[in-house]
């Protein structure tokens, strides 16, 4: 039920970003969803793609650190209070996000949030028992 | 304005005389009360009775800061331990300290030296010295303190730290004479302008300085700024501690070595081959009258010339311009001494830490400005920023337990430090020295 991120870490000097999405353009691999956290001196990039292996033998073979992550990913339905509704089922379980970011799908209908957990396994199941729907990877990648 | 005229203008013939004397006799209990000499001249082949002339003192072994290291912490020393009334130590980290042992007789000469240097400086018993040298195990804070002491000015013993309160307190106790490291002078000066404080509001007229390199355009800056006379001052904890040698306030030109108790010799650092008078080259000193941890030909690292020229102050002794830099890669950081090997030392200890790393060091205004860059490794690596962080205060905060200095730590790309020759540049120095 988990999908795998990719994260490179960056210095902040400009034109590393251009240089991770080159790489990723001339591998033919195509982005789902992406998150920038920055500090002065650094960056880390996460991002989902179509094909993990692939982006991560491209960016490694330029000189890149690639780290790998199991993240968890949940539809919501695009309306208000919908994220809420998930953070609330989580914090009564005394679940922890270390981080997330989000993207609606092209249809509009649905929402899907990317969780990164300190406990991923006990997430996904308080997720599911609460009717959330996760979205394997499997189907997310091929979006 | 000469405290020891007897030994400090004593003519050339007769100051080599005593050192020869001074030397037999450092050589033969060397030779019979330190196994680590006794050792070394076996190896050798030398015999104490070899030294006939000053010139012998060349088939004499070099002395090194590792073999400190390897004697710590009592190994070298030449009386017993009960005759020991002090111990100091050098910035010694990671129990690589180097120690020094000194009797009470060291200590007396130690004190008499310092006073002479003072004197040297143009201070008098009427002077009020304020003295920001660390105390402790730090030679400079006690050295210049006893040295005041003897010399009957008034000390105030400051120490470092706590800059806002040290102008107060020179503005209030109203001292002439500061001892201090150059930039530490600069940053004083700095916050007594932050603090409202005027130059003219003070009343310093003479500034000791060592503990770190500077430059003569430095002196420059400190003397308008902090309306003194700026004035150099030389020592190591192995041979001493500050007043090894001092420039004089009548030539402010180079300082002048206590050669009625240190033998100075200028090396080739390549070969080991003694350079004649006016050549750079290693400074190279052989204690003469140090009991409890004599040092013969200890090899200093610090690279100077002698110059030979009488002075005009009167004083006899030779004098070694100002040390331009080192024969191994220490750095001097705010006046602390810093391998880069103890940060090596304390990356690889950091847990997955690759030894791939680079100390940058900058001037910011008055400050040395150590920033260490680490590259991260996928070992390293976490998608998470808290985790990196974490890593970065970590390895702050072993520089500074270890080496007493802040270091701002920031961390790299993998294979972005340059290799030169497929090693690594460890060293990039800004300041303009």
């Amino acid at each position: 039920m988990k999908v795998e991120q990719i994260s490179i870490f960056l210095e902040n000097r400009a034109g590393r970003l251009a240089d991770v999405t080159r790489t990723l353009s001339e591998a033919g691999v195509n982005i789902r969803a992406l998150s920038l956290a920055d500090t002065t001196d650094f960056g880390i990039l996460r991002l989902i793609v179509t094909d993990h292996e692939k982006a991560k033998k491209a960016l490694k073979d330029n000189g890149f650190t690639v780290g790998r992550t199991n993240v968890v990913a949940a539809e919501v339905e695009d309306r208000p209070g919908g994220l809420h509704d998930i953070l609330s089922m989580l914090s009564t379980n005394g679940i922890n996000v270390e981080y997330m970011y989000a993207f609606v799908q092209q249809s509009g209908k649905n929402a899907v949030l990317i969780f990164r957990f300190d406990r991923t396994d006990e997430a996904i199941e308080t997720l599911q028992k609460n009717g959330v729907r996760i979205i394997p990877g499997s189907e997310l990648y091929n979006i | 304005m000469v405290f020891d005229v007897q030994n400090e203008t004593m003519p050339r013939d007769e100051l080599e005389t005593l050192q020869l004397k001074r030397l037999k006799y450092l050589v033969e209990k060397v030779y019979h009360n330190v196994p680590f000499y006794n050792k070394k001249f076996s190896e050798m082949k030398v015999k104490p009775q070899d030294v006939k002339s000053l010139n012998d003192l060349k088939h004499l072994p070099f002395t090194e800061k590792q073999d400190l290291r390897n004697n710590y912490p009592f190994g070298l020393f030449a009386v017993p331990r009960e005759s020991v009334v002090r111990v100091h130590a050098s910035s010694g980290t990671t129990g690589k300290a180097t120690v020094v042992g000194y009797t009470r007789r060291d200590v007396d000469n130690w004190a008499s030296l310092m006073a002479r240097s003072f004197e040297a400086c143009g201070v008098t018993r009427a002077d009020i010295v304020h003295n920001a040298y660390g105390y402790g195990l730090f030679t400079g804070g006690l050295g210049a303190h006893y040295g005041a002491e003897a010399l009957g000015a008034t000390i105030l013993p400051v120490s470092g730290g706590a800059t806002k309160r040290q102008v107060m307190l020179m503005k209030d106790f109203g001292p002439t004479v500061i001892c201090c490291t150059p930039s530490y002078a600069l940053h004083l000066y700095e916050t007594a302008l932050a603090n409202g404080i005027n130059i003219d509001d003070l009343r310093l007229k003479v500034g000791i300085f060592g503990a770190e390199p500077w430059t003569e355009e430095m002196r420059h800056d400190i003397q308008n700024k902090l309306q003194l006379k700026a004035l150099d001052i030389y020592g190591l904890s192995e041979i001493m501690g500050p007043g090894v040698g001092i420039e004089c306030i009548a030539a402010q030109d180079g300082l002048h070595i206590w050669e009625d108790h240190f033998l100075i010799e200028i090396i080739n650092p390549e070969t080991g081959e003694p350079l004649p008078a006016g050549e750079k080259g290693e400074l190279v000193i052989t204690t003469l009258t140090k009991e409890a941890q004599p040092l013969i030909r200890y090899r200093t690292r610090d690279i100077t010339r002698i110059n030979n020229i009488p002075c005009r102050c009167g004083r006899t002794h030779y004098r070694i311009e100002r040390i331009t830099g080192r024969s191994d890669d220490m750095l001097i950081i705010r006046g602390v001494n810093v391998f880069p090997s103890q940060i090596e030392s304390i990356l690889l200890e950091t847990e997955g830490l690759s030894p791939h790393y680079q100390l940058i060091i900058d001037r910011k205004g008055s400050m040395d400005i150590l920033e260490v860059q680490v590259e991260v490794n996928e070992k390293l690596f976490s998608d998470e920023i808290k985790h990196l962080q974490q890593i970065e205060k970590k390895i702050m905060s072993h520089i500074k337990e270890f080496l007493g200095v802040t270091a701002k730590i920031t961390l790299v790309e993998p294979r972005t430090i340059a290799r030169s020759e497929g090693k690594a540049q460890r060293i990039v120095d800004k300041r303009k020295l």
